[in-house]
């Protein structure tokens, strides 16, 4: 045998390898491991809040690339932009659940057996046990040891008689032990938290988030072309997308008017659609900050808004040559906002128009004009205007927000011999050089909508609310063991000793032992 | 109506941390061993607590009934109300174990806190913004800064216990005389009892904030977990006392080492309040600070 297993150890280093996945895995599951690791993610989640990151803000990420020239492309190559998917967090948090479930599952085996077998023999000196009390009682051995077995059935204890000869006298015990929940609750929220990694990966996979903005009057249709931006998990499909139209009826906001300190304060956004499913009856409803709208498995959300004037363009002419309503992009809590119009067609050179809106204009010291007030009190739009190459022809996807001057010469505005073009509502004014002309012909509202689909979001919310409850019966309930054994004393008396153990957690064991040798030392109510 | 009602809420403020200041005095000079038999200072320290959380409960609920919500919107409030909770949580346990030992820290606590807030965070009651209005601000926000109250008296409990164990060990060493203020002081073992047992309420609740959280962000954000900053500091304070509850059982990290975590804990509690709320760009922009 000793020959057998050295000589193995020695000429077959397979088995050593072996030997050291085995040790590597104990140490893996190692309470110290499970604890280092949970303090090493908390460590590894702090640089994503000091550093903007991609997923969360990445207008944020532009401009520290843009203020930060020579650091950015540092932390970007330690994934520090992108912290919480980068392969170090990720290894963590990964190694952490390998931990979980390689130290859960023994576990679960072992508490199965105990849940399903008799407590412990009873020790055979319970004197060394942290918490323990003796009396004498007048009662014979069996009158007492029976009374103790039912009191503790009757405390919700598992227990059962153990008893035995000592040095030729009888002992009687019982072995007790309750809070078997404790290890239930412990196993179950472990076995929970990886509910939720898993749910939460499923989830991302096959889910999507996307972005819309329409303006009143304006109808969504789900499909993918329609989205303004997209982001599908890795596992998405385009035909799960629920064939549906979502029209902007109308908007309104409410502007706080009475509290002095908060003048112009929105209190109220409500969107009011138009829903309909692909040959069904259309309905109406209503999308609030707060109130999501879940419709044709989607949830939509009401996260931005803002102003979109309806702008045409005539040539010369007075050919129509444009006619479109324009979401502008706000810029401040008054609403000032900026947007393009951009006209490649139809005049004789491609024009862009830069436009600024301010819903109630106010001018300023410098006699630049400012929004003071969100509402429309008193609406001016002012273009300049841009001529030459709007540079849609190169294949580059264009934002239609932005206009690319580099090729263009500017013909209206600041450094220029004209002044910028100003409209009310209603008003049209001439483009320079004889070009034709700009009207301003109303202001619609616009909302920007986020679309979202998680099919496993109902169960990240499941296996959440399974750990917290699982976690009360882990922390609150007690578990321990009881034991109460009786010899006898003199002829018909008996000497009780009363013992206990705790495990994990409890402060209150001493109380417990001696609270029953309270119980046990009443006169028995017959 | 609304004005004159904020400003008896700082009145009833001010005057509540004039007796926090006063009870501070009382508990400081009990355990620097002034208090006698005859004049017991330590239940004058206690009886004026209770009257200046009175004073201060007056003053946080003035405050809501001016504002026409509840008075946890912004970060004045939320210090109002979060010191509340602070003291609250004292002096119901208090009912239970004897704490007083910790009277000290938690009014001088409380009065640090409420200048802080009065002085830097103070803002006029302006009405909520949209995202703000509805009942997960009620729960979530609530529930987290009663957390914070048990989490503030593990804090202290645990200093106590890593003080109290250095000191045992001292005297054993017999120099008896070390730091004779703590021989107030339970012993090390049923501090660290005492610390557990209300930490392990603080992450119960703590758990529970962070699943609203993520439930009401669902509703507002669009989405459930989005790794804004203080999402991530929320999950971090709450990975810290998961490995504060593991130290407790793994060998070798019981006693001052689980000690140190707890604190820590508490301690990003404070920063994610103060730092990340105001120097950190996130969406949970409602510090209503400019
Ligand atoms: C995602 C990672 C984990 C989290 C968030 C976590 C969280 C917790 C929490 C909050 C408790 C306290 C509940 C109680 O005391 O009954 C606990 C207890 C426990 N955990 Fe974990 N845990 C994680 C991973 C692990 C791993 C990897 C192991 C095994 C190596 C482990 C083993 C245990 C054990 C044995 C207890 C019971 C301690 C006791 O009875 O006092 N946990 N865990």
């Amino acid at each position: 045998m000793s020959l057998q297993s050295s000589s193995t150890t020695v000429t077959n280093p397979s088995l050593g390898f072996v030997g050291w996945l085995r040790w590597f895995w104990r140490q893996l599951t190692s309470m110290r491991t499970a604890l280092l690791l949970l303090l090493l993610l908390a460590i590894a989640a702090i640089p994503g809040s000091l550093v903007p990151q991609r997923a969360a803000d990445p207008n944020g990420v532009t401009q520290y690339f843009a203020n930060n020239e020579e650091l950015a492309p540092v932390l970007d190559a330690f994934q520090l932009f992108d912290v919480y998917s980068s392969a170090w967090f990720s290894a963590i948090y990964l190694l952490l659940f390998v931990s979980l479930i390689g130290c859960v599952v023994p576990r679960v085996k072992y508490h199965w057996d105990a849940l399903r077998s008799d407590p412990p023999r009873t020790p055979a000196n319970l004197n060394r046990l942290p918490a323990q009390t003796e009396f004498e009682s007048t009662d014979a051995p069996e009158v007492v040891i029976e009374n103790a077995h039912a009191l503790l059935k009757r405390q919700g204890y598992r227990a059962v008689r153990y008893d035995s000869a000592v040095a030729g006298k009888n002992r009687l015990t019982v072995s007790a032990e309750r809070g078997y929940v404790r290890e239930t609750g412990n196993l179950l929220f472990h076995g929970a938290l990886v509910g939720v990694l898993i749910a939460v990966g499923f989830g991302g996979g096959f889910g999507f988030a996307g972005q819309r903005v329409i303006y009143e009057g304006q109808a969504f249709t789900n499909t993918l072309l329609a989205y303004d931006s997209f982001n599908p998990g890795r596992w998405f499909s385009a035909s799960t997308l629920t064939p549906y139209t979502v029209t902007l009826d109308s908007f309104t906001t409410v502007y706080e008017e009475q509290n002095q300190n908060a003048i112009g304060q929105p209190t109220d956004y409500t969107a009011n659609v138009t829903t309909q499913l692909k040959g069904e009856e259309p309905t109406q409803a209503v999308i609030k900050v707060n109130e999501p709208l879940r419709f044709g498995d989607t949830d939509i959300y009401l996260l931005g808004n803002g102003y979109a004037p309806q702008i045409t363009v005539r040539d010369a002419d007075g050919g129509v040559v444009f006619r479109d309503t324009i979401p502008f992009l706000p810029q401040d809590t008054n609403l000032t906002s900026v947007g393009v119009v951009k006209l490649p067609d139809g005049l004789p050179e491609q024009l862009g128009l830069v436009g600024f809106f301010y819903p109630t204009v106010s001018e300023g010291h410098s006699g630049a004009y400012f929004s003071m007030y969100p509402d429309l009190i008193d609406p001016l739009l002012s273009f300049n205007v841009w001529k030459g190459d709007l540079g849609l022809n190169e294949g580059v996807p264009r934002s239609v927000y932005a206009l690319d001057t580099t090729s263009m010469t500017k013909l209206t505005g600041q450094k220029t011999a004209l002044d910028s073009l100003e409209l009310r509502p209603g008003e049209t004014v001439d483009l320079p050089e004889g070009l034709g002309s700009v009207t301003f012909d109303g202001v619609k509202k616009f909302v920007s909508l986020d679309i979202h689909n998680d099919p496993a979001q109902g169960w990240v919310l499941v296996f959440a609310l399974l750990s917290l409850g699982s976690l009360l019966f882990s922390l609150f309930i007690p578990r321990r063991r009881l034991w109460v054994a009786v010899s006898p004393s003199g002829t018909t008396g008996s000497i009780v000793q009363i013992a206990a153990l705790a495990r994990g957690d409890d402060a209150t064991l001493g109380d417990r032992v001696r609270e029953l040798s309270d119980e046990m030392r009443k006169p028995s109510k017959t | 109506m609304t004005d004159s009602l904020s400003q008896f809420s700082v009145l009833a403020l001010y005057s509540s941390m004039a007796v926090y200041a006063i009870s501070f005095i009382l508990f400081t000079l009990d355990l620097a061993g002034i208090g006698t038999a005859k004049y017991k200072l330590v239940s004058f320290g206690l009886s004026l607590t209770w009257v200046g959380f009175a004073l201060q409960a007056a003053a946080t609920v003035m405050r809501g009934i001016a504002a026409g919500r509840v008075p946890w919107a912004n970060m004045y409030e939320f210090a109002l109300t979060g010191t509340l909770m602070i003291v609250l949580v004292f002096l119901i346990v208090n009912l239970k174990w004897n704490i007083t030992f910790l009277g000290s820290f938690i009014t001088g606590f409380a009065l640090l806190f409420l200048g802080l807030a009065a002085t830097n965070y103070y803002v006029e009651v302006v009405p909520l913004p949209p995202a703000l209005q509805s009942y997960w601000l009620v729960i979530h926000v609530f529930v987290a800064t009663l957390g914070t109250g048990f989490f503030a008296l593990g804090f202290a409990l645990s200093l106590a216990q890593v003080l109290q164990e250095r000191r045992e060990r001292a005297v054993t060493a017999a120099e008896a005389k070390r730091w004779a203020w703590l021989s107030r002081f339970p012993d090390s073992v049923v501090l660290e009892n005492y610390a557990y047992r209300l930490i392990i309420v603080g992450f119960v609740l703590w758990t529970f904030t962070l699943i609203a959280g993520a439930i009401w962000a669902e509703k507002a954000w669009g989405r459930y977990w989005g790794w804004d900053v203080k999402e991530v500091w929320t999950f971090i304070i709450w990975t810290i006392y998961a490995g504060y509850l593991h130290a407790r059982s793994t060998r070798g990290w019981r006693g001052t080492r689980s000690a140190v975590l707890a604190m820590i804990g508490f301690a990003s509690v404070i920063f994610n309040f103060t730092v990340v709320n105001i120097f950190f760009k996130g969406l949970h922009a409602y510090s209503g600070l400019k």
